[in-house]
């Protein structure tokens, strides 16, 4: 029996100034799924990921979140969100790591009321599973883009999400801390039982981490297990031209 | 007691300075934050066409100069939501737009000049127990705004695309900051004046960012440095004979600058 759908999207497109940039997207992420999605720059990854959230309004379909229609969706806090300009933020903001993680559990709180004990547990327990616990008290403009990066993902973490969206998560985070950041996302997956969505560039490791894959160029290119799909072929088709795919281990001799 | 204290005008001044220099701050530091600290002194202007239009219409400046700023702040956000103008500009053309009604206005209304002063740079001796009663009934409602929506307003500053993606109603908070602002603005003008109101609201909050501290931190110390330098500014203000938003605004930048040399970061 196939798991419960968290997302499903129902022939959705959105255009912008009557330019289309996602065009009759149909396909369903399942709880425990962990689904890397690639495609060409503009076509439309960050977009969809915004569409799915409420940020931008789809042109036409149907998002439905958890089984409810996107417009009645109110459980926020069941999606984990990690953007893709992290880097970019205000490096004189005056917000320690403890404040900035702390807004991942707003989403589970009302207006006007105050963060309880189980509050502030999760989101310690989010910055101890994310290695930040010893930034607590830094300055988020004083951490370097990597740090950074796992300052929001523990943002996301302190929601206690059932879902995790990462746009571009490793952009300018090295070699060495890409493995490791890898293996704490392939936990989160399997200890943890979050589903994962990641977009990403590296076509190399959505095709090692992912357990799907989902193409995107304006429309749904391909969208299943990334052993059967991520061939020449569908390159090709993703991003126009002849590809052929070097992985990082490859034998370059 | 001082013989300052012994003269209720004092005392009233004392009352709606320590209102005002605790609430400008508290919201000076989520305009400065945003990158919006020239919106205090946009209301500010604003809030000087409705001080002129109150005393032409003979009713109470302050509530003319409150009516005036929470219209602009709604015409602010409106146009800087409307994408069809930089933010900055919307500010530049409210801010001079505004001047141009005041200056307009009391060129056609010849003989309140005399007052005019006290409105551009503060007065002591203006506030009348009316007027305290609003600054500090005002005052209060700003204050509990800001406390009671704190994590709301940290995080729409902070980031408002993950703000939204949250669930906040990211537009009703930006609207809503403006709104406090401008109120903050008109109950300011009486002591700190129209053209120096603005420096109350980003001067304290810029020397308290100095410290490298967390926000609530940075926003605690911004009230203190703000409170100092009301009621430092109003001791100068009546020994000195000086007008007090000056003498306010130059204690706020000496707290500045000892900031800037002694804190290392």
């Amino acid at each position: 029996m196939p798991l419960e759908p968290y997302i499903e999207l129902d022939n959705v497109s959105f255009s912008y100034d009557g330019v289309s940039v996602i065009e009759n997207l149909t396909f369903t992420v399942r709880k425990g799924e962990y689904l890397g999605i690639i495609g060409p720059n503009g076509g439309g990854k960050t977009t969809l990921i915004k569409v799915i959230l409420g940020l931008l309004h789809q042109t036409e379909g149907r998002v439905v979140l958890f089984g409810k229609d996107r417009h009645d969706f109110k459980e926020k806090y069941r999606i984990g969100y990690v953007p893709q300009r992290v880097r970019q933020t205000d490096k004189e903001f005056p917000a320690t790591v403890f404040e900035v993680v702390k807004t991942g559990r707003i989403a589970r709180l009302g207006f006007f009321e105050r963060f309880a004990k189980k509050d502030i547990d999760a989101v310690e327990h989010a910055m101890e599973i994310s290695g930040i616990a010893k930034y607590r008290n830094t300055l988020i403009g004083s951490l370097s883009g990597g740090e950074r990066q796992r300052v929001f993902i523990a943002r996301a973490l302190a929601s206690e999400p059932d879902v995790l969206i990462l746009d571009e998560p490793t952009v300018g985070v090295d070699i060495g801390a890409q493995k490791t950041f890898y293996d704490f996302l392939a936990k989160l997956n399997t200890d943890q039982h979050i589903t994962i969505i990641f977009i990403s560039h590296d076509i190399d490791a959505v095709s090692r981490e992912t357990k799907t894959v989902l193409c995107l160029n304006h429309n749904l290119v391909c969208h299943g297990l990334p052993q059967d799909l991520l061939n020449e072929h569908i390159l090709e088709r993703l991003y126009g031209k002849h590809l052929k795919r070097a992985p990082h281990n490859a034998d370059l001799k | 007691m001082l013989e300052i204290f012994q003269y209720d005008f004092m005392i009233r001044a004392f009352e709606a300075g320590i209102a005002i220099g605790i609430v400008a701050p508290l919201i000076g530091m989520f305009l400065v934050v945003r990158r919006y600290s020239l919106m205090a002194d946009t209301l500010a202007h604003v809030s000087f066409a409705g001080v002129a239009i109150g005393l032409l219409l003979k009713i109470n400046p302050i509530f003319s100069a409150i009516a005036l700023s929470v219209v602009a702040a709604f015409g602010i956000e409106s146009l800087r939501n409307s994408r069809r103008i930089y933010g900055e500009s919307v500010l530049a053309l409210f801010l001079s737009g505004s001047l141009a009604i005041a200056v307009i206005i009391l060129s056609l209304a010849k003989g309140f000049n005399a007052n005019l002063f006290s409105y551009l740079f503060g007065s002591i001796s203006t506030v009348s127990t009316g007027d305290l009663l609003v600054i500090i009934l005002l005052a209060v409602i700003v204050f509990f705004n800001v406390v009671f929506l704190y994590k709301e307003l940290f995080f729409t500053s902070f980031d408002s695309e993950l703000a939204e993606a949250s669930g906040l109603p990211v537009r009703a908070l930006n609207l809503m900051t403006v709104v406090l602002a401008a109120v903050a603005v008109a109950i300011s003008i009486r002591i700190v004046g129209v053209l120096l109101i603005g420096a109350l609201m980003v001067i304290p909050v810029i020397s308290a960012m100095q410290y490298g501290r967390g926000f609530r931190f940075t926003l605690i110390l911004s009230v203190i440095f703000s409170l100092v330098s009301v009621i430092l500014g109003l001791f100068a203000s009546y020994y000195l004979d000086l007008a007090s938003g000056g003498a306010i605004v130059l204690v706020a930048l000496i707290i500045f600058l000892l900031s800037l040399v002694f804190v290392k970061r």
